[in-house]
């Protein structure tokens, strides 16, 4: 273990091997309610490569979320070290956290979290308002990832006038507007159908495929089965993880 | 992040929500609007009593008979001792800065030109009245000190007298009938308006005071050097202050006064008078200020509530925002436009309420109303700081959530 490597030397050591661009290194989190503390995450070690696509599995308070969490830079660990993308996020401020969300994180969540009275369009562009510099073409890049997930004639609708699947499908657009290196997935087929998750899981394939790296967090063994490789959570420890299709074999990743 | 982006969001939002973001701004539009229309009438009423002060004639001081007691009772001014021509000869021997003096002899009565008749005011006065009122003759000519030895009958008309008797037509030369004497018109005075009290100035005819002692007022009334009030006007320069009090001691000691005595007399400065009076009325303009103030800071709590309960409802979208890279001055710029966005909706909704209802004022009072471009970028100013000061606090709390927290919120 590299312990002592800063991971910027990290990064120029190992570019031509696969650098993970994921890489957790006994990474703890411990939440304090009262006077109790709880050990959400407990001594987590896990590297995730570039053009993976991993399902991170647990039951409820397995810490699959606390994991979550943490690989989409919405927190920091209490010990331990995390990097994404090369970048030590327990030593990074509110602000390049927020700058690494924008520019390397696409979310997808279980409920859209679409933006009430706004048209598709609108939703989409929303994570390039906060790029810096911001770009000037947002209308045409919002449409050409609406056109990507199918709603190329639904860019004006407002999430109302938008199924369950196809407003999941306008979340994705906005995960993907600003070309991230990682598609972080929370339960994103918990409010869906089985005939639309699968639609969605199909989505997902096919993005994998271009190359984009894929987390999805999910408690349903249906749709960690799509996945290379399945994480598997309880009380804050992996238990199991394993690869079903090893990267660069089996259904071929272009990355 | 541009400026007109947070405004495209804080627009949707507000418009989201538009029967709530238009009572949200009601308190700014009152105090906004009371701004205006308190800046606007108070500044016209001002003016208006200013241009009163100086149709009054400046530098001047009246002197007025006190009234006289009898068994306690009032007898009102003018009823004590009279003031005489002695008493102006000794003010203009005593008093220092004495430009112009003039006494004043009041009577009414029906001025008759062939079968119209007016009864007017009629004013025995010294040939110095015009200079001492700075009162210009707008056709003929003034008294000369021939025409107040001689008790010549010769009058000079105001505009209202003259509209009334001439039907506007110039009356120099002409002859009129003043209680059933002939009277030669030899000017006319110049228009001067309403007086402070709303007393029609130009309805007034002046004549020698002689005469008037002699013809109008009635010899059994009146003393034989009797002068009504005495009006002095004084050189530019000169302290009125002292002028008067100097006045009040040279009247004293004519009319024996002991000392601890009781004046019979009065010595007043009309345009001290009218300053106090617009003094009144900027205090009624502070407590005015103050009333529109505090409805600005009532409205900004509104704005401060409604904001507060729109960062509650929209936590998820603040969560959400944040996620995909929303810094957290970000958020707060957000949430601190849409204030300053409501609030400057209602200081426009303000503006043309104050506006119009300033104009419905001067159209109906028929008071000058100012309405000033600064007035309105004032009102705009305290409308924009309403919002980021109350909207600072709900911004820095949406600001300041955890984007996970935010994000789990139903």
């Amino acid at each position: 273990m590299n312990i002592a490597l800063k991971p910027d030397t990290i990064a120029t050591a190992d570019t031509a091997t696969a650098q993970p661009l994921i890489r957790a290194d006994n990474v703890s989190k411990v939440y304090t309610m009262g006077d109790q503390t709880v050990r959400a995450l407990d001594g987590v070690s896990l590297d995730i490569v570039k053009g993976d696509y991993v399902a991170i599995m647990g039951a409820s308070g397995s810490g699959k979320s606390t994991m979550m969490n943490l690989i989409g830079a919405l927190d920091r660990p209490t010990s331990g070290r995390l990097w994404i993308d090369g970048r030590d996020i327990g030593a990074m401020q509110s602000d390049e956290l927020a700058d690494l969300r924008n520019g390397t994180i696409g979310f997808v969540f279980q409920q859209f979290n679409l933006l009430a009275r706004t048209p598709a369009l609108r939703q989409v562009t929303l994570p390039l308002l906060y790029a810096r510099p911001r770009p000037v073409d947002l209308e045409t890049r919002a449409r050409h990832r609406l056109e990507q997930v199918g709603l190329g004639d639904r860019l004006n609708h407002l999430p109302s006038q938008l199924s369950g699947g196809q407003q999941q499908r306008v979340a994705i657009a906005r995960a993907l507007i600003n070309n991230p290196k990682i598609l972080l997935a929370d339960e994103p087929t918990g409010a869906l159908d089985s005939k639309t998750s699968a639609e969605i899981m199909t989505l997902f394939r096919d993005l994998n495929r271009e190359g984009i790296t894929i987390v999805v967090v999910t408690h349903e063994p249906d749709i960690a089965e799509h996945a290379r490789r399945k994480i598997q959570f309880r009380d804050g420890r992996i238990i199991d993880d394993a690869a079903r299709h090893p990267l660069g074999a089996g259904d071929g990743a272009a990355s | 992040m541009t400026l007109l982006d947070s405004l495209a969001i804080a627009w949707t939002a507000l418009r989201s929500n538009l029967l709530r973001s238009i009572l949200t701004t009601l308190g700014i539009v009152i105090g906004v609007a009371s701004v205006i229309i308190l800046v606007a009438v108070g500044s016209g009423a001002r003016s208006e009593v200013e241009k009163q002060i100086a149709a009054l004639g400046s530098n001047m001081l009246v002197v007025f008979s006190g009234s006289s007691r009898v068994m306690g009772r009032s007898g009102g001014a003018g009823t004590d001792l009279p003031l005489s021509e002695a008493d102006i000869s000794a003010i203009r021997e005593k008093i220092s800065g004495v430009a112009a003096i003039s006494g004043q002899l009041n009577g009414s009565g029906p001025a008759v030109n062939g079968n119209t008749n007016w009864t007017t005011t009629l004013n025995g006065v010294h040939a110095d009245f015009a200079t001492v009122r700075d009162w210009a003759i707008s056709s003929g000519r003034d008294f000369t000190p021939q025409d107040l030895r001689a008790q010549a009958k010769v009058a000079i008309l105001g505009q209202t007298v003259v509209k009334q008797l001439f039907q506007g037509e110039d009356p120099v030369g002409a002859t009129i009938r003043v209680k059933n004497a002939a009277f030669q018109v030899i000017g006319v005075l110049a228009p001067k308006g309403q007086s402070a009290m709303g007393r029609d100035q130009d309805d007034m005819l002046l004549m020698p005071m002689s005469t008037a002692r002699g013809y109008i007022v009635g010899k059994s009334q009146v003393q034989a050097d009797q002068v009504g009030q005495i009006y002095i006007k004084f050189d530019g320069g000169t302290d009125l202050k002292d002028a008067q009090e100097e006045i009040e001691t040279l009247l004293r000691q004519r009319r024996r006064i002991q000392p601890g005595g009781e004046d019979n007399f009065n010595v007043r400065n009309l345009a001290e008078t009218m300053k106090a009076r617009t003094e009144v009325l900027s205090t009624m303009t502070y407590l005015l200020a103050a009333t529109s103030i505090i409805s600005l800071i009532v409205g900004g709590i509104g704005i401060m509530n409604i904001m507060l309960v729109s960062v509650t409802e929209r936590t998820r979208e603040i969560g959400l925002r944040m996620a995909v890279g929303g810094r957290r001055a970000d958020i707060m710029r957000q949430f601190l436009v849409e204030a300053v966005t409501l609030c400057l909706i209602g200081g426009l909704i303000g503006i043309a309420l104050g506006v119009g209802s300033a104009a419905a004022v001067a159209n109906a009072a028929q008071w000058p109303v100012l309405i000033s471009p600064m007035v309105i970028a004032l009102a705009m100013t305290a409308a924009a700081g309403t919002g980021i000061i109350f909207g600072y606090f709900p911004a820095r709390r949406a600001a300041g959530l955890n984007p996970i927290e935010a994000l789990r919120s139903e």
